[in-house]
């Protein structure tokens, strides 16, 4: 269990008066308080965990967030920074006597420049809003996390979100230009704009998956792409893991860099075609799912290759897509796959490790080995271009031993990613998920160099302040400084 | 080999963090660099004393099929180049080679450095600059301590990026150790486009153009007369590359020509594309005199031309008219004129090189926001303590 730091207990007494103080600086209905209406704000995406807030404030500018900001800052009170809420390592739990600010109500689009290829949005439009408001002139922008439908920039931004086709367009910090942020005291600050590699320290870099630690993200100048003339997908299956990993790594050293090559385990195989009827294989041990792009004749070409390097692995199936509407129902069962395990198992738990994908045979076999002795089922699907790792491991929330079982089985599998020299989260965030799990990876002045970072943004650590780091007292400046 | 990027301290790491802990005991300023070849840059360090990575040489690890590559700061680019070129391999960010921009020796330009200065090439436009693709480092903070962050993976959002805050902070927060950087497999090959155009709006609206095409250009230039002739072009030009299979470079390059139409273009084939993109890469159509400054300039692409008429000097563009360079007398109202047509186009400036006076007297980067300068001083303090590392190399007084 993950324990959350002791309330204030003065901020606790002085609630009314909070609210009170808070509720003129926001628009009318901005300011939520009544236990029934903060209900839906106790959780995210890790719902196991849960905690009322103290208030909710829903701003609807940026200058109602640095009001909102001050007077925390001045009252000693936490913030709690929130977008969609769709974070799967607890990025947006509250506390008890923290203020959330949902940044939901800022959802408008301010600016899309073709010319530069920059759009300016809103922190609270959501990842497929952008793509959509542009789609018309046959721009998107990159990042595409499986939640994008419902999850926001500005949470993209403070947990550096990826996707599936991160291994041609990057994660959310090589997709940005600028960002409109607010501090712990209120102060609006603008970071970059429109220009690429702005001199002096690298703000956009460090605030990007900074956890809703160092400040608040109110507006996000991405940069967006002009689509290719087409993509396709094709699937292919082998008889092992180990085949299918050697097979990964013929793709990559023939040179071609497919948009997504994504990877899946038997067991979410069979959980993915259950759900999706995409004509998986379910004699396979392990199957790829590798997407390119390209005029139609550039897609013939590069499948071509890759048909030809698959069938060196003595694949059980190859196939490739036709059309349009046949990629799409490839790319549903691996997109469906969180709600596909979701029907088979009452509850489960989404890991996200990154590994070196040299490695993947070994790490499934030893997760295989976990699964057994925790009596728990497991499904992989991987990211298998940029070793992120995706295990998603079945449990009854009903049963508190199931749960806990769950997340020791979880840590052990983070344990073994940082063994084999990969990392406790490759795009979902430690949140408070993975805190106490950061000595593994850090030592311990490492961390407190970070802490000392953290306090260089908010001295009083009030900005989300149980997440990330193994709960102890703040770094002070002045320690930082000896 | 595997690098275990939470090891404790090699031996040179425990030398480098001795060596920092009794200068920041003596409250003594280091000079901290790795060849030098990039010391004309910004504002010159006064201190007595050297701390330099060079020493530090080999490459720790190399997988070609996860895309990675690891190196030892010192460890020269070309030897990292040629590594990764054996296997069919190169740095994405295509870092550029400014020794004689600079006016440097011609010591090999080291990782380290090229990671610390955060430079990169023409198809940073396309596909990020050096510190998209820094994975992982190691670095002697001023603090003395050896610490890691990120780490030999291509994911990773464990903990605040220190990768991010490292690259292109020019060795004012720590000495990098060593570094790991994503990898992409070489281009069968490339094309150029040659877009005769006399007006630099012209021409950026044309690399636009190509830039919001779906054919995957990796470079788009923009070069008036003079710094064409010096790339050997008989006038002024935009110039857009393309790298991919043969078929696909064949068919996207006239694909692109023919929807741009624009009169009298050409298309350079492989090589010559090469040489004319590795000229664009080093500046070399600059002509440097050594009483004269260079500036490297960043803007929204569409502001380039206007940067390049207002600060009345001679330079041309690169990434779509976002990148410009500059070239003119090392006087303050010449740098007055570059920051204040740079400041009306909301972008940011380096000085690249000028006399040691011009450097001291103006502001090498644009200044911050009183709230941001403030939260500067704080991080930096968080990392050098005592303020004893490479002082006033980006801020004066800092």
């Amino acid at each position: 269990m993950i324990r959350l730091p002791d309330p204030k207990t003065d901020v606790l007494a002085r609630r009314d008066a909070i609210i009170a103080g808070l509720r003129p600086l926001l628009a009318e209905s901005g300011l939520i308080s009544e236990a029934i209406r903060l209900k839906p704000y106790e959780t995210d995406g890790l719902s196991a965990y849960r905690q009322m807030p103290l208030a909710v404030a829903l701003p609807e500018t940026t200058e109602e967030v640095a009001a909102v900001l001050r007077f925390c800052h001045q009252n000693g009170v936490r913030v709690v920074p929130r977008g969609a809420g769709t974070s799967l390592s607890g990025g947006a739990l509250p506390m008890e006597d923290a203020v959330v600010v949902g940044l939901m109500r800022m959802n408008r689009i301010l600016d899309i420049d073709y010319a530069d290829r920059v759009a300016t949005v809103q922190a609270g439009v959501t990842n497929i809003g952008i793509t959509n408001a542009v789609a018309g002139n046959g721009f998107f922008y990159a990042p595409d996390p499986s939640s994008q439908l419902a999850c926001m920039i500005g949470g993209n931004v403070n947990m550096n979100s990826g996707g599936a086709h991160c291994l041609k367009y990057g994660v959310t910090a090589n997709n940005l230009l600028g960002l409109k942020i607010v501090t712990i005291e209120g102060e609006i600050v603008d970071i970059g704009g429109a220009h690429l590699d702005a001199a002096g320290y690298d703000w956009l870099g460090l605030l990007t998956g900074s956890e809703g630690m160092l400040a608040v993200v109110t507006e996000v100048n991405v940069r967006i792409l002009r689509s290719p003339e087409g993509a396709r997908a094709m699937l292919a299956a082998f008889q092992s893991n180990e085949i299918a990993g050697r097979c990964v790594d013929a793709i990559i050293g023939s040179g071609i860099i497919p948009v997504a090559l994504e990877f899946m385990d038997r067991p979410a195989i069979h959980a993915c075609e259950a759900f999706a009827h995409a004509g998986y294989p379910l004699d396979a041990e392990a199957m790829l799912i590798i997407e390119v792009e390209g005029s139609v004749a550039e897609q013939d070409d590069l499948l071509d290759r890759l048909k030809a390097i698959c069938q060196n692995f003595d694949p059980i199936s190859l196939k490739v897509s036709q059309s349009v509407e046949e990629s799409a129902a490839i790319w549903k069962g691996r997109k469906g796959a969180f709600g596909a395990v979701g029907r088979i198992s009452p509850d489960y738990l989404c890991m996200d490790g990154t590994i070196p994908t040299s490695r993947l045979p070994e790490v499934l076999r030893r997760i295989g080995e976990m699964s057994d002795s925790y009596g728990l089922k497991v499904a992989n699907i991987f990211h298998a271009g940029d070793g992120n790792l995706h295990p998603l491991i079945m449990f009854d929330a009903n049963d508190p031993a199931s749960f806990h079982k769950a997340e020791m089985f979880g840590a052990d599998i983070l344990r073994l990613c940082v063994e084999v020299g990969g990392c406790l989260t490759g795009e979902h965030g430690v949140g408070v998920e993975k805190r106490d799990l950061m000595p593994v990876q850090f030592a311990a002045h490492e961390l407190d160099q970070q802490r000392a970072i953290k306090s260089a943004f908010d001295p009083d650590w009030l900005l989300n302040p149980s997440k990330v780091f193994p709960l102890v007292e703040p770094v002070s400046l002045a320690l930082a400084a000896e | 080999m595997d690098t275990m990027y939470h090891l404790p301290p090699t031996a040179a790491e425990a030398a480098i963090a001795t060596t920092v802990a009794e200068a920041a005991a003596a409250q003594e300023p280091l000079w901290l660099t790795g060849n030098g070849t990039k010391g004309a840059m910004l504002r010159p360090v006064r201190s007595r004393r050297t701390v330099s990575s060079a020493a530090l040489r080999g490459i720790t690890l190399y997988s070609p099929s996860e895309l990675i590559v690891s190196a030892l700061a010192g460890t020269a680019l070309s030897e990292v180049q040629a590594t990764l070129a054996a296997s069919g391999q190169h740095l994405i960010a295509e870092p550029p080679d400014l020794r004689r921009v600079l006016g440097a020796a011609d010591a090999p330009q080291t990782i380290g450095g090229l990671v610390a200065t955060n430079l990169s090439g023409p198809r940073r436009v396309a596909w990020g600059a050096m510190r998209d693709h820094v994975m992982g480092i190691r670095a002697v903070t001023g603090r003395a301590e050896v610490i890691h962050s990120g780490g030999r993976v291509l994911k990773n959002v464990t903990g605040l990026d220190l990768c991010k805050l490292f690259t292109g902070s020019h060795g004012t927060l720590g000495l990098i150790t060593e570094v790991t950087l994503k990898v992409l497999p070489l281009p069968e090959t490339s094309a150029t486009l040659v877009l005769p155009m006399a007006v630099a709006q012209a021409g950026v609206a044309a690399l636009s153009a190509a830039l919001g095409s779906p054919y995957g250009v990796s470079g788009a230039a923009f070069l008036p007369q003079a710094a064409a002739a010096r790339l050997g072009l008989p006038g002024a030009a935009a110039l857009v590359r393309i790298e991919d299979f043969a078929a696909s470079v064949a068919y996207r390059s006239e694909k692109l020509r023919a929807e741009l139409g624009v009169a009298g273009s050409s298309i350079l084939d492989d090589a010559a594309s090469r040489l004319i993109w590795a000229g664009v890469r080093d500046a070399d159509p600059l002509v440097v005199g050594d009483d004269d400054a260079v500036w490297r300039v960043s803007v929204r692409p569409s502001a380039g031309p206007g940067v390049l008429e207002a600060a009345g000097c001679s330079g041309f563009l690169d990434w779509g008219g976002g990148l410009v360079w500059l070239v003119g007398a090392a006087t303050p109202a010449a740098h007055q004129r570059v920051e204040t047509a740079v400041l009306a186009a909301g972008g940011t400036w380096t000085l690249m090189r000028a006399p040691d006076a011009l450097r001291e007297a103006v502001d090498v980067i644009p200044p911050e926001s009183p709230v941001l300068a403030a939260i500067t001083r704080r991080v930096k303090a968080a990392l050098d303590p005592r303020g004893i590392l490479n002082p006033g190399r980006l801020y004066a007084g800092l």
